[in-house]
């Protein structure tokens, strides 16, 4: 391969050849195989997955390893590869009503249909760190009967207290990826940011909906964690085939909502849809999706989690971390011309000052 | 350094699209760049696409060079000016490899032009597409972060708060604030963001013989300068706009009138001043 110019080539080389040992670690122990990330560091894949854009364990294995365990630059190296897939069909919407559970939990009520169902979570462990040598661990005993649990947002809908969602408006679902967002964004395009957006960002925004930021009085009507099939309709068939299956995590936050001169008052709900097991991601979307309502709902938007433009703009850590970190490229052209600028108006300022100009002092008063 | 005379293109690594997007949507951004030249100086919504290069990067400039890039084509590729600064090297390697195209340092050899924060020394002529790396394509970010509101007021051409901005600094400092990306008006219709160009490169974008191609990937907007489109540094009568460049010569090739980098040479304030334009300085020695 021939570059023009050789200088920058042979550091680049040199820190790339430098970065894979550093990778590598202690070659006196075995590499890790992406089976092993995506067994036993399954919560970094599905992380990845969300926030890449792209759901392939095994890929996301491999890219937390090429990422040396950074999962925004591993979401990155997903991102860019989804972008060479070509895209053949759209899926059916999930029917996560007909979830295969693993987990279903609700804060709303203390026993409903389909029962509270614990499943993996850290929730009642307590954080000791365990330093001694683990023994395998038992399998279940017993995996969840895979019978369909109705929804919480049903059971409050059934009594109209629950604000119904506006109808479908028809037409193929808008794509982030291919298109870029209109502002104000449909909520189908919010949706859709925030589910790829950083889950650190959309916790903080979230939680400072819970302090005040936004007038959120948020409830957890229900989390719910298993596997769904993912259906497509092949226009030369035109009927439905299952692809496969998806774990995901749902959640579905309860908040008040006023009402209006047209509307009674009633339950709004936040909606947080994650790839794999992701409680707190989820949770996150949830809280900021119903914040970014406020807009459509009439409530006054005076907080930075209600402002559509200010989250979904700043939420994709892709983005974020790329404008960021681009500060560490070569800016010496613009600096150099700062530099003449403020000698110019130091210059002056100084020249002025000697002279003691009153006039000019007034002008800038 | 090399010679400069265009070099003998690379086997493309066929595991990927010729320049690496799939052309569905090099053809979408093709229309994208076709709106933007119809329109200079306005800025076109495209569904940029994640490259393998950050954010922050180029991945606009990338994208616009992708959707523009023939097997023929011969590519330049600057940063700061110069061909030998690393994201330079790794955006022409990136080419190189999913393209396979022919690249050289020589301004006049090249027929497209990728850079950042630079315009050549050498004046471009008519055929070669100038491509900009875009940061922050809204002229008026800082003024007004809202992009629905930015786009009334573009729609508007309702650009008093630019000349109050520039006013001001006038008042308070007694000239103009802006040494680099100062704002242009495109065609006497759209203020447009030059990219952060330092100021001095902003006339050589005045009837340009070359086509001058924008791309923000991050930002998600391209827009265009065609060919001879007037393109006016915003100013005033009385405080008209001044390019600015250290006032020296430059140590290796002498030039007083090319854009210069200040090199450190010691701890002691020495000072050497160089030619941002390698290729330019080069050609000159």
């Amino acid at each position: 391969m021939y570059v023009a110019v050789k200088g920058g080539e042979a550091a680049i080389e040199a820190a790339h050849a430098w970065l894979a040992h550093e990778r590598r670690g202690d070659p006196a122990l075995p590499e890790l195989t992406p089976e092993q990330i995506a067994g036993q560091l399954s919560l970094a894949v599905d992380r990845v997955m969300s926030e890449g854009s792209c759901h392939d364990r095994e890929l996301a294995a491999l890219a937390i390893r090429q990422a040396r365990g950074d999962l925004i630059e591993a979401a990155f190296l997903l991102r860019a590869y989804r972008n060479t897939l070509p895209r053949f069909l759209a899926a059916e919407p999930l029917d996560t009503g007909a979830m295969r559970i693993r987990r279903r939990i609700s804060a709303t009520y203390k026993d409903l249909p389909g029962g509270q169902v614990l499943g993996p979570t850290f929730d009642y462990t307590h954080r000791l760190i365990d330093t001694a040598p683990r023994p395998a661990p038992a399998p279940p005993e017993r995996e969840a009967d895979g019978a369909a649990v109705p929804r919480v947002s049903a059971i409050l809908a059934q009594e109209g207290l629950m604000a119904g969602e506006a109808p479908d408006p028809g037409g193929p679902v808008p794509d982030l990826t291919r298109e870029p967002l209109p502002f104000p964004a449909p909520r189908a395009l919010r949706l859709q940011a925030l589910a790829r957006g950083d889950e650190g960002f959309l916790l903080g925004l979230g939680y400072s909906t819970q302090r005040g930021y936004g007038n959120a009085h948020p409830f957890v009507g229900e989390i719910r964690v298993g596997d769904c099939a993912v259906a497509v309709t092949p226009p030369e068939l035109g009927f439905e085939i299952e692809i496969g299956d998806v774990l995901v995590t749902e959640c579905q936050m309860v908040n008040q909502f006023a009402g209006s001169a047209t509307t009674p008052p009633q339950f709004t709900r936040g909606y947080g849809l994650a790839m794999g097991q992701a409680e707190r991601k989820a949770m996150a979307m949830s809280l900021v999706d119903r914040a970014l309502m406020a807009r459509d709902l009439g409530e006054e938007v005076t907080a930075p989690a209600q402002d559509q433009e200010f989250v979904l703009l700043h939420s994709d850590n892709v983005e974020a971390t790329g404008f960021v970190e681009h500060l560490k490229l070569p800016h010496h052209v613009d600096f150099q011309s700062e530099l003449e600028k403020l000698r110019s108006i130091r210059a002056r300022w100084e020249a002025e000052r000697a002279a003691g100009d009153p006039a000019r002092r007034e002008a800038a008063e | 350094m090399t010679d400069a005379l265009p070099m003998r293109p690379a086997t493309r690594d066929a595991a990927y699209n010729f320049a690496y997007l799939d052309e569905a949507t090099k053809r979408a951004l093709r229309r994208t760049i076709l709106k933007a030249v119809a329109i200079p100086g306005h800025q076109i919504p495209f569904g940029a696409r994640e490259m393998p290069l950050p954010y922050g990067w180029g991945t606009g400039g990338i994208q616009v060079t992708a959707a523009i890039l023939g097997p023929r084509d011969v590519l330049k590729v600057i940063d700061q000016g110069a061909d030998d600064t690393t994201n330079a090297v790794s955006i022409r390697r990136f080419f190189n490899r999913v393209a396979g195209v022919a690249t050289t340092t020589d301004t006049r050899a090249a027929t497209i032009i990728q850079t950042r924060h630079r315009i050549p020394e050498t004046p471009l002529r008519e055929g070669q597409v100038l491509v900009y790396q875009v940061p922050m394509p809204e002229p008026l970010f800082r003024l007004e972060p809202r992009l629905a509101e930015t786009r009334r007021i573009h729609a508007l051409a309702d650009y008093g708060l630019m000349q109050v901005k520039l006013y001001e600094d006038i008042a308070a400092q007694g000239e103009v604030g802006s040494s680099y990306n100062h704002p242009v008006m495109v065609g006497g219709r759209y203020l447009m963001s030059p990219s952060p160009i330092p100021g001095f490169d902003n006339p050589k974008m005045h009837r340009m013989p070359a086509l001058q191609l924008f791309g923000a990937g991050r930002e998600k907007k391209i827009y265009a300068v065609p060919p001879w489109t007037e393109v006016r540094s915003l100013d005033f009568e009385d405080h008209p706009f001044r390019p600015v460049r250290a006032p020296h010569a430059c140590s290796l090739c002498g030039s007083t009138g090319s854009y210069l980098d200040e090199i450190v040479t010691d701890d002691r304030g020495g000072r050497m001043f160089v030619c941002s334009d390698t290729d330019y300085c080069e050609r000159r020695r």
